[in-house]
C-alpha cells in the first residue's frame, strides 16, 4: 500500500505527484525527462521531495511537515535498476543474498535463494558473474535480488528497455505473473505507452511536471489483468 | 670497503610501517573526499596533494618544525612515549608516510570515484548501511587502484631522501636507509656500496613498475572477460 503526495522542485519545472496504490502495477509513463525515475526515487529515498508525504504500509517514511526522512534501507522496498545495477564482482547467487534479512519476518515469506532462483529460472546461473550472462538474464537476476528483501513495494525502473522484443515480451508476462504471485504493488516506468497499457491497472502520464490518470481500475478488475 | 645491508633492512622496515600508515589513513580519506563536498574542500584537496610537488627539502623542514624537540607534535610524542622523533627512525617512517600519502590517496580516490553510483544506491535499497555499502561495493571495486596506491606507496617510501635525510639524519645502523646510504658512501669514495644499493633500488623500482602494468592489464582483461 503506497500513498504519496510531494512536490519536487526540478531545474526546469516543479513536479507534483499524487498516487495512491494497493495493489496492481502501476505504470508511470511519459517522456524522458518528464521526472519518472525522480518520482521513484523520491518513494526509495534516493531523492528528497521538496514537500509532501510518503507512506508505505501505513508507516511514513517522508513527511516535509513532520521533518521525517526515514533511510531507504528501513523503507522496505525492492528497486530495480534501469542498467540492473548488478554488482560485477559478486556471482549471480551473492547478488541475490545481498538484500536477504537476516531475520525472516513472516514466515509465509521465508524464501530461499534457491525458491527465487527457480522462479525466475536463473538457477543455472548461480556460480556466474553478471559480465558473462545476457541482458535479459540479468534483469531476472536483479528482480530476484530485490524479491530477496522481502519487499512491500516494488519500483521498476524502465526494467525492460534494454532487451530485445522477444525477451521483452517474454518478462513482461512474468512480470504480471509475478505481481498476481507476490501481492505486492509494483510500480513500473516506462517510456513505452503499449507497455504501460498491458501491465498496468493504474497507468499514470506524466507531462513535464503535470500528471494525468489514465487508467484506474478497481481490484478485481485488476485482478482480471 | 665492506658492504653493509643493514640500509636494505631500515629501508623495508621505514617502508613498510609508512606504508601500513598511508593505508590506514588514505583509503578512509579518499573514501570522505570522493563523497562529499564541503566549503574549503579544494583548500584541503591541495593540502593533502602538496608533498607530491613540493621540494623533499621544504618537507623535511616542515616536519622539524612540527616533530622538532619544541614542535607541537614532537613534544606531544616525548610526553607519551618518552622517546623523540627527530633522528629517530620514526622520523623516517613519519617523511616517508607523508610523501607517499598524496600518491595512495589520488589513486584511491580516483579508483572510488570511478565506482557506478547506482551500484551503491542499489546497496542502500537492499538494505546495506553506509560502512556496509564501502567495504563491500565501494572498496572491491576500488581495489585496483588500492593496489596500485599500496605499491607506489611503498616505492616512494623506499626511495625518499630529502625529507627523511632532514628529519632522521643520517646515523648509520640507526637512520641511514638506502637512498642516503647511497650518498654518503659516493661522497666518502665507497663506490662498491653505492653501485650495489644503486643496483638494489633500480631492479626494485623496475619490478614494482613493470609488475604492475602486467597486473594492471591483466585485471582488465579479467573484468571483461569473466569472473572478478
Amino acid at each position: 500500500m503506497l500513498k504519496a503526495h510531494f512536490k519536487k522542485r526540478l531545474p526546469t519545472f516543479e513536479l507534483e505527484v499524487d498516487i495512491s496504490l494497493s495493489h496492481g502495477i502501476l505504470a508511470l509513463v511519459g517522456p524522458s525527462g518528464a521526472g519518472k525515475t525522480t518520482i521513484l526515487q523520491c518513494v526509495a529515498g534516493l531523492q528528497t521531495p521538496s514537500w509532501g508525504e510518503i507512506n508505505i504500509h501505513g508507516k511514513t517514511v517522508f513527511s516535509s511537515e513532520h521533518n521525517t526522512d526515514m533511510p531507504i534501507r528501513n523503507r522496505r522496498l525492492g528497486y530495480v535498476f534501469q542498467d540492473y545495477a548488478l554488482f560485477p564482482h559478486m556471482t549471480v547467487e551473492k547478488n541475490v543474498l545481498y538484500g536477504k534479512p537476516k531475520k525472516r519476518s513472516t514466515p509465509d515469506k521465508a524464501l530461499s535463494v534457491s525458491n527465487v532462483l527457480e522462479m525466475l529460472k536463473i538457477g543455472h546461473l548461480r556460480n556466474s558473474y553478471p559480465n558473462q550472462i545476457s541482458g535479459g538474464e540479468k534483469q531476472r537476476v536483479a528482480l530476484a535480488r530485490a524479491l530477496m528483501t522481502e519487499p512491500e513495494l516494488l519500483l521498476l525502473d524502465e526494467p525492460l528497455s534494454a532487451l530485445d522484443r522477444d525477451t521483452r515480451s517474454t518478462l513482461q508476462r512474468e512480470l504480471m505473473k509475478l505481481q498476481a504471485q507476490w501481492q505486492i504493488p509494483f510500480i513500473l516506468v516506462t517510456h513505452d505507452v503499449q507497455e504501460a497499457e498491458m501491465l498496468g491497472s493504474q497507468i499514470i502520464k506524466l507531462d513535464y511536471g503535470k500528471q494525468e490518470v489514465i487508467r484506474k481500475l478497481d481490484k478485481a478488475e485488476s485482478l482480471h489483468l | 670497503m665492506e658492504f653493509s645491508y643493514i640500509p636494505i633492512i631500515l629501508s623495508l622496515k621505514v617502508a613498510f610501517a609508512a606504508v601500513i600508515i598511508v593505508a590506514c589513513s588514505s583509503i578512509p580519506m579518499a573514501g570522505f573526499m570522493a563523497k562529499r563536498e564541503f566549503l574549503g574542500k579544494d583548500v584541503v584537496e591541495s593540502v593533502i596533494t602538496l608533498p607530491l610537488v613540493l621540494p623533499p627539502s621544504v618537507v623535511g623542514f616542515m616536519l622539524l618544525i612540527v616533530f622538532g624537540k619544541n614542535g607541537p607534535l614532537g613534544k606531544l610524542f616525548e610526553q607519551w612515549f618518552d622517546t623523540r622523533i627527530v633522528f629517530t627512525l620514526a622520523g623516517a617512517v613519519i617523511a616517508a608516510a607523508v610523501v607517499s600519502f598524496p600518491l595512495m590517496y589520488q589513486s584511491v580516490k580516483a579508483a572510488i570515484e570511478s565506482v557506478d553510483p547506482n551500484l551503491e544506491k542499489a546497496a542502500r535499497t537492499l538494505g546495506a548501511r553506509e560502512g556496509r555499502v564501502f567495504f563491500t561495493i565501494t572498496l572491491p571495486l576500488a581495489l585496483n587502484g588500492v593496489v596500485a596506491g599500496l605499491v607506489l606507496a611503498f616505492a616512494r617510501s623506499l626511495g625518499e631522501f630529502g625529507a627523511t635525510l632532514m628529519i632522521a639524519g643520517n646515523i648509520p645502523g640507526k637512520t641511514q636507509t638506502m637512498p642516503i646510504a647511497i650518498y654518503f658512501a659516493n661522497e666518502a669514495g665507497n663506490t662498491r656500496q653505492a653501485s650495489i644499493l644503486v643496483i638494489i633500488m633500480t631492479v626494485f623500482s623496475f619490478l614494482v613498475i613493470y609488475g604492475l602494468n602486467r597486473w594492471s592489464k591483466g585485471s582488465r582483461r579479467k573484468s571483461r572477460g569473466g569472473g572478478a
